[in-house]
């Protein structure tokens, strides 16, 4: 593993996005905009303040896995990821460079989802903004390694899409968003435990509604934050040196 | 420390299998150093498995394959080999120059890398286009400048002409005899055999077997014609005899 490398991959992929600007103008404006048409629908501030976290905590997710998955799948069929593992470029150098650059996209989504809900759409926040900020990012970073470890289980950019109702869905009807997780069948619960999301949810929802986010919030990141370097480490075993 | 006369590329007994079927029967030969050989024979015969094996990418099921005195695929080897795949391995979403600079960052290669290859390969004109918005002989051509990055003492190079104009194949050729000259080791491989005349060694791959190993020149006394496409005919006729 080495730094220089691994900023040489963030810059490369910096460059690919900044090549392709409708897909930067889509990752940053729509969350955004996702925000505003909740704002409007829901027409009362108490019931926006419980969902616009849960829209916080779920769109750095799903954007950079839906990204990450399809980059790092284009990488494997363009012969480019071969090249590289050819290369002396460490299997780390390209998933952190990846999560770099990324997280990088991440903080302008986040920064400016955040910016209008607590300007222009009233977002009450009774504690200080570094905790939701750090659970988007670790959202975005867990979003970021699981979207590379499915890749490795698709062949083709449909496969690959399809890979994101299947990761996502069960993950927020599990999560405590819909149905306390306390008030779900006992199995569900015990899956719902084992999800990393139901932890980012919750999290989120001290970040939002604690003035000072204490043990549990820290537990729940910790949690979030394992569950990312785990999914990264499990992503780089399906990088392989040498193929068939 | 390696011997200068030991072989660049020395290769013994390779099996490889693909798919539940064996596609490398046992390959035993040498590559010399500072020569461009030829690695050729038709489509689907095992050259680009081959290729791949030496490079390190391959799994194989037996043999042993040592390149530049190490082990294929060791980790010090990865700065010392140049490889161009045969449909070529760039960002088509990047320029040429900022695959370039990627790949020189990459394998530490000098700064101004990315400007010398380009020239070498005829490229510098179309630096600072888009992947995608190149021809299929340009795209080839960006494949071989990153192979050519850092100098490497072993290119391995699958049908880097494929689809050039005669005059730009004849200039790829002047480069490759250029470096080989430097020292550097060179196998190509084709499926024309009118290329087979620019090497000065042949490996002639057929159905994962090696047909023949020798110089253009021994392979034309042996089979008694001039002509290399003859003598390839020959060879196979011989070897269906025996």
């Amino acid at each position: 593993m080495s730094f220089a490398i691994t900023l040489a991959t963030a810059r490369r992929i910096m460059t690919q996005l900044r090549h392709d600007r409708r897909t930067v103008a889509l990752m940053v404006l729509v969350p955004t905009l996702v925000m505003i048409l909740l704002y409007y629908v829901m027409d009362d501030e108490r019931s926006f303040g419980r969902w616009a976290p849960i829209l916080l905590c779920v769109f750095p997710f799903l954007v950079m896995f839906l990204i990450t998955s399809i980059a790092t799948l284009r990488e494997r069929t363009s012969g480019t990821l071969e090249r590289l593992m050819a290369m002396p470029l460490g299997r780390l150098d390209l998933l952190l460079g990846y999560g770099l650059a990324f997280g990088l996209a991440a903080c302008a989504q986040v920064a400016l989802a955040l910016a209008v809900s607590l300007t222009w759409l009233g977002l009450d926040l009774p504690g200080p903004l570094w905790p939701l900020v750090l659970v988007a990012l670790l959202n975005a970073l867990l979003g970021t390694a699981l979207g590379l470890l499915c890749s490795a289980f698709a062949r083709t950019e449909f496969q690959a899409v399809q890979f994101m109702p299947l990761v996502m869905i069960p993950q927020i009807l599990l999560g405590g968003i819909l149905v306390p997780r306390g008030q779900m069948a006992t199995v569900l619960e015990w899956i719902s435990d084992v999800l990393p999301m139901s932890y980012a949810i919750e999290a989120m929802a001290h970040a939002v509604a604690d003035a000072d986010p204490g043990g549990e919030f820290w537990r729940d990141v910790v949690v979030v934050a394992g569950s990312a370097v785990l999914a990264l480490l499990l992503g780089a075993a399906t990088l392989r040196r040498r193929t068939s | 420390m390696m011997n200068l006369s030991d072989p660049a590329i020395a290769v013994r007994d390779l099996r490889v299998a693909r798919g539940g079927a064996e596609v490398l029967h046992g390959l035993t030969f040498e590559v010399p150093r500072g020569q461009v050989t030829g690695l050729l024979g038709p489509s689907g015969c095992g050259k680009t498995t081959l290729m791949r094996a030496i490079v390190g990418v391959q799994i194989v099921s037996g043999g042993e394959v040592r390149v530049l005195g190490e082990p294929a695929g060791s980790a010090g080897l990865r700065r010392r080999i140049g490889y161009s795949t045969q449909s070529p391995a760039v960002y088509r979403d990047l320029t040429v120059l900022e695959n370039l600079r990627y790949f020189a960052a990459v394998l530490g290669a000098p700064k101004d890398d990315p400007e010398r290859v380009l020239a070498e390969v005829g490229l510098a004109g179309a630096a600072h286009q888009l992947g995608s918005t190149l021809s299929g002989g340009q795209l080839g051509r960006a494949g071989l400048a990153v192979a050519l990055l850092g100098r490497p003492e072993l290119l391995v190079l699958d049908e880097p002409t494929v689809g050039l104009d005669p005059v730009l194949r004849q200039e790829l050729w002047t480069l490759f005899h250029r470096l080989a000259e430097g020292g550097t080791t060179i196998l190509v491989s084709s499926h024309v055999m009118d290329e087979a005349a620019r090497c000065e060694r042949l490996i002639v791959l057929r159905q994962g077997e090696i047909l023949t190993d020798d110089t253009p020149g021994a392979l034309r006394a042996h089979t008694g014609t001039t002509d290399l496409e003859e003598a390839f005919l020959r060879l196979i006729e011989e070897r269906a005899a025996a």
